[in-house]
């Protein structure tokens, strides 16, 4: 294939990665953003939601279509759930304390994977897509009769991989909509802008955290689902998303939601163009690194003004 | 009887039942206790960082990796000997503990926490990227004829039972004096209450700097250590599991005691290697005690001593 | 010669004219009062003279010395030491460790001078009896005394006490009158206070600020008789 296609084609792969990592990124945002703390457990829920989908769909077999919908509201729901009980039993017990929160998150992180481990166990499992035709992509030519449009071997792409895409951007309007449209949406951003004022005001400020730790938890859980048909559940597959939603949520600003969702898009699609060019090893490398600098001289992010 | 005088004892004793030891104990156990010295050092270097100074890194790998892979290359590449390259392990890890301090230190909190948790992740994919010389996760044997200090062949197993307890005296009376001077009271001070040490007159980012620089140089002394002792250099120990060890040993012996981490290495590092009999998930005893430590005993089991029954335990 | 002077010190947040051009003198061996109502801008003066706070414009000199753009520690080592508004203390360190640490920073290793000068100090602000308690036991007015004592260990030149007398009681305010007459004869204080029985009795001259400017400076007795100050006290309330 020459270049030109094959960037293209790394284009839309880096789209999908954007896609999911924005939702799984904006979920470690708001938790943020909104309770003042750093889940570093949030990978596992994103491996949980891969591991329920496969657990979910072998259990209604059937038409895959029946099974992955069944997932698709379930898995969330279910991981969601998971999440409230660990705000309950361990975070709401040290009262949101940053650092100690931390630890604690370290701890669940290790006690997830390895109970995925002792029960799912260490082979990497598949869930198939509920539709999946094979799309040929046109690419223009300067030819000998003008500009055309030819369709090289190997341009390719997929119904379901456009439709992750398109659902993506489905859940996170929704997701904006709760957040600006709705009563529930309103009482989470007074309780972001001041925690003793909402206390004050009558907010049940314990709800609001163990709602907004189980939603972020939750839309780590859904895309996982989205992306599992195409990568396959696997107990350590929490590490690479946790490492690139940190990325995602410092360089965006952290606890920005506009500033994470741009900033996924601009790792993701660069994630898929970068390894067209080096390793995935340095591409890590100089990620890292941009995180850890980032931090370090504009703790306020890229996107966000000096204070 | 002086406090002063309660903890030296205290001191002496512990390193006397760790020599009697080696002559109660079976060989599989003495093997054992010689690499639960090298780990306890580089858990009373992150001590002095996270139990003294009150600043929590995630990132000390990459010290222990410094000094691990300074003495290895070293020897596999440039063909020094031992000792030498035990210094060169040692001032790798001083020289990037000094720029991962200079760099961390303009944050503080929870982004100290990021920062030197990416730092080490860099460099931990560094030395994958530079499989080449490291062999990457694979790792590579240091031989027996180069882990000869003085004539003495460290891979005999007396030898290096008592080379591992020489090295934990030093760095555990080190720690004992060092944190009853002026620094290391300044250092609890700023741990206590950074804002108040400050307006004191204490230079508060100069004493967290020597904190870093010393505690990184400690835990890259036992990374060097442990590649000669036990002849190994590998990727898995610039991993982030070997950053959260030393964190978990020393909240589990008790964060700012001078024996806190020792105990806290002697108990984890027995728990998990009876667990990993039963299990591959051994993992999963670790973060259970966190959790629980976290919760229920966030001062550990010196701290717990201290409080309870021994007010004056160092 | 003037122990302390500023030349034009201000302080603007996000065009807010915190601190506005203030020229100010304090002469050594001084009991000076700094006084203003609410908002005056008298937590943002001293927060640029003890360095916590960095000014927008002008300058701050110590002994003859610019300081504007030095660290907040390096002050203290010049001889500044300050008491915190809101206790700040080492809550967690026994009352010993606590001077100890205020005094070791000044006389460096030397234990048997350290041990002398924390004895000293403690007997002044009467806790010596109290020397081996944790220091967040202390009730809050001797732990306003052991802040006074951190002070006092350093030796300090100037010695900036903010609103010692804060939510202290009665009788505890009348020994803290004492102690600030006391200090008098070893060095110069600065004296940031809402309660105007405690600057009246205690300082030898008033410096009055109102809307981030001086509006008057004089000895308590021209302060009480100034008119303008009156007003601002008064249009307050």
């Amino acid at each position: 294939m020459e270049f030109g296609p094959y960037l293209f084609i790394a284009s839309l792969e880096g789209a999908i990665t954007a896609a999911v990592l924005a939702l799984t990124a904006v979920g470690l945002s708001i938790v943020f953003g909104i309770m003042r703390v750093v889940n570093v457990a949030h990978g596992e829920f994103y491996m949980l939601g891969a591991v329920f989908a496969w657990w979910i769909t072998n259990l209604i077999g059937g038409h895959p279509a029946v099974g992955f919908v069944a997932a698709v509201i379930i898995t969330p729901v279910l991981v969601g759930v998971l999440a409230v009980i660990a705000d309950h039993l361990i975070l709401r017990k040290i009262d949101y304390d940053p650092e100690r929160t931390i630890v604690a998150t370290i701890g669940l992180l290790y006690v997830i994977q390895q109970t995925t481990l002792m029960t799912f166990g260490p082979e990497a499992r598949p869930v198939e897509a509920p539709f999946n035709k094979r799309i040929a992509l046109p690419w223009i030519e300067y030819g000998e009769q003008g500009l055309a449009l030819i369709w090289p071997w190997g341009l390719s792409t997929t119904t379901y991989k456009l439709a992750v895409i398109v659902a993506a951007i489905f859940i996170l309007l929704m997701l904006w909509l709760l957040m600006t449209r709705t009563r529930i949406g309103l009482i989470m951003r007074a309780t972001q802008l001041d925690r003793e004022m909402a206390t004050a005001h009558g907010i049940p400020v314990n709800k609001v955290y163990a709602l907004v730790f189980g939603l972020g938890a939750g839309l780590a859980a859904l895309g996982a689902v989205l992306i599992v048909p195409i990568q396959q559940a696997h107990y350590l597959m929490g590490a690479d998303p946790l490492l690139l939603s940190f990325i995602v949520v410092i360089i965006g600003g952290l606890g920005s939601v506009v500033g994470t969702i741009v900033a996924a898009l601009f790792i993701g699609l660069s994630d898929g163009i970068i390894s067209v060019f080096f390793t995935p090893t340095l591409a890590k490398i100089i990620a890292t690194l941009a995180v850890a600098f980032v931090l370090v001289f504009r703790p306020q992010g890229m996107f966000g003004k000096p204070e | 009887m002086s406090t002063a005088v309660r903890s030296s004892i205290l001191h002496l004793s512990v390193l006397c039942l760790l020599a009697t030891l080696f002559f109660i104990l079976p060989e599989y156990h003495s093997g054992n206790i010689a690499r639960i010295l090298i780990m306890a050092v580089y858990a009373m270097g992150y001590n002095l960082l996270f139990g003294y100074t009150g600043l929590l890194s995630l990132g000390h790998a990459l010290f222990f990796a410094s000094g691990m892979y300074g003495l290895g290359l070293s020897i596999d590449h440039l063909g020094l000997s031992a000792a030498p390259a035990m210094l060169v392990g040692l001032f790798s890890a001083l020289a990037i503990s000094t720029i991962i301090g200079f760099l961390a230190l303009r944050t503080s909190g929870v982004a100290f926490m990021i920062v030197t948790l990416m730092f080490a992740q860099a460099g931990y994919l560094t030395i994958l990227l530079a499989g080449k010389y490291t062999r990457g996760d694979e790792g590579f044997v240091i031989k027996q004829s180069d882990r000869i200090i003085a004539g003495i062949d460290l891979s005999q197993a007396d030898n290096r039972y008592f080379a591992a307890l020489i090295l934990f005296a030093i760095v555990f009376i080190f720690i004992g004096i060092l944190v009853n001077t002026r620094f290391g009271k300044t250092l609890v001070a700023i741990r206590e209450n950074s804002e108040r040490a400050r307006m004191l007159g204490y230079d508060i980012q100069r004493h967290k700097l020597i904190a870093i620089i010393i505690s990184g140089s400690l835990s890259g002394v036992a990374g060097a250590a442990y590649a000669l002792l036990f002849g190994y250099a590998g990727a898995t120990f610039s991993t982030v599991q070997y950053s959260i060890y030393p964190l978990l040993w020393v909240l589990l012996g008790g964060a700012g005691t001078t024996i806190g981490p020792l105990i806290g290495t002697v108990f984890m590092t027995y728990l998990i290697d009876i667990s990993s009999e039963y299990t591959s998930a051994y993992m999963l005893i670790a973060g259970l005690v966190l959790i629980l430590l976290t919760l229920f005993a966030p001062q550990g089991l010196a701290g717990v001593l201290r409080k309870k029954f021994l007010p004056w335990l160092p | 010669m003037s122990l302390l002077s500023t030349k034009g010190l201000s302080k603007n947040y996000a065009g807010l004219q915190a601190v506005n051009s203030v020229d100010f003198d304090l002469p050594e061996g001084q009991i000076r009062a700094l006084i203003g109502p609410n908002g005056a801008g008298k937590t943002t003066f001293v927060g640029m003279l003890s360095g916590r706070i960095e000014s927008s414009q002008g300058q701050v000199y110590f002994d003859g010395t610019d300081i504007t753009g030095m660290p907040a520690h390096r002050r203290m080592g010049l001889g500044m030491a300050y008491t915190f508004q809101i206790t700040s203390i080492f809550s967690k360190l026994s009352v010993h460790e606590n001077v100890a640490l205020a005094a070791r920073r000044v006389i460096g290793g030397n234990n048997s001078q350290v041990r002398l000068r924390i004895k000293e100090v403690l007997n002044k602000v009467h806790l010596v009896d109290r020397a081996d308690q944790i220091a967040g036991d202390l009730s809050y007015g001797h732990q306003r005394l052991l802040e006074i004592g951190m002070g006092l260990a350093q030796s300090p030149r100037l010695f900036i006490l903010d609103e010692p007398t804060q939510g202290l009681a009665e009788n505890e305010i009348d020994d803290f009158i004492l102690l600030i007459q006391a200090l008098s004869a070893e060095t110069t204080v600065l004296l940031i206070e809402h309660n105007m029985d405690v600057v009246m009795r205690t300082a030898n001259y008033i410096t009055v600020l109102n809307f981030g400017e001086t509006l008057a400076e004089g000895t308590p007795n021209e302060i009480r008789a100034n008119q303008e100050v009156q007003a601002a006290y008064l249009g307050k309330n």
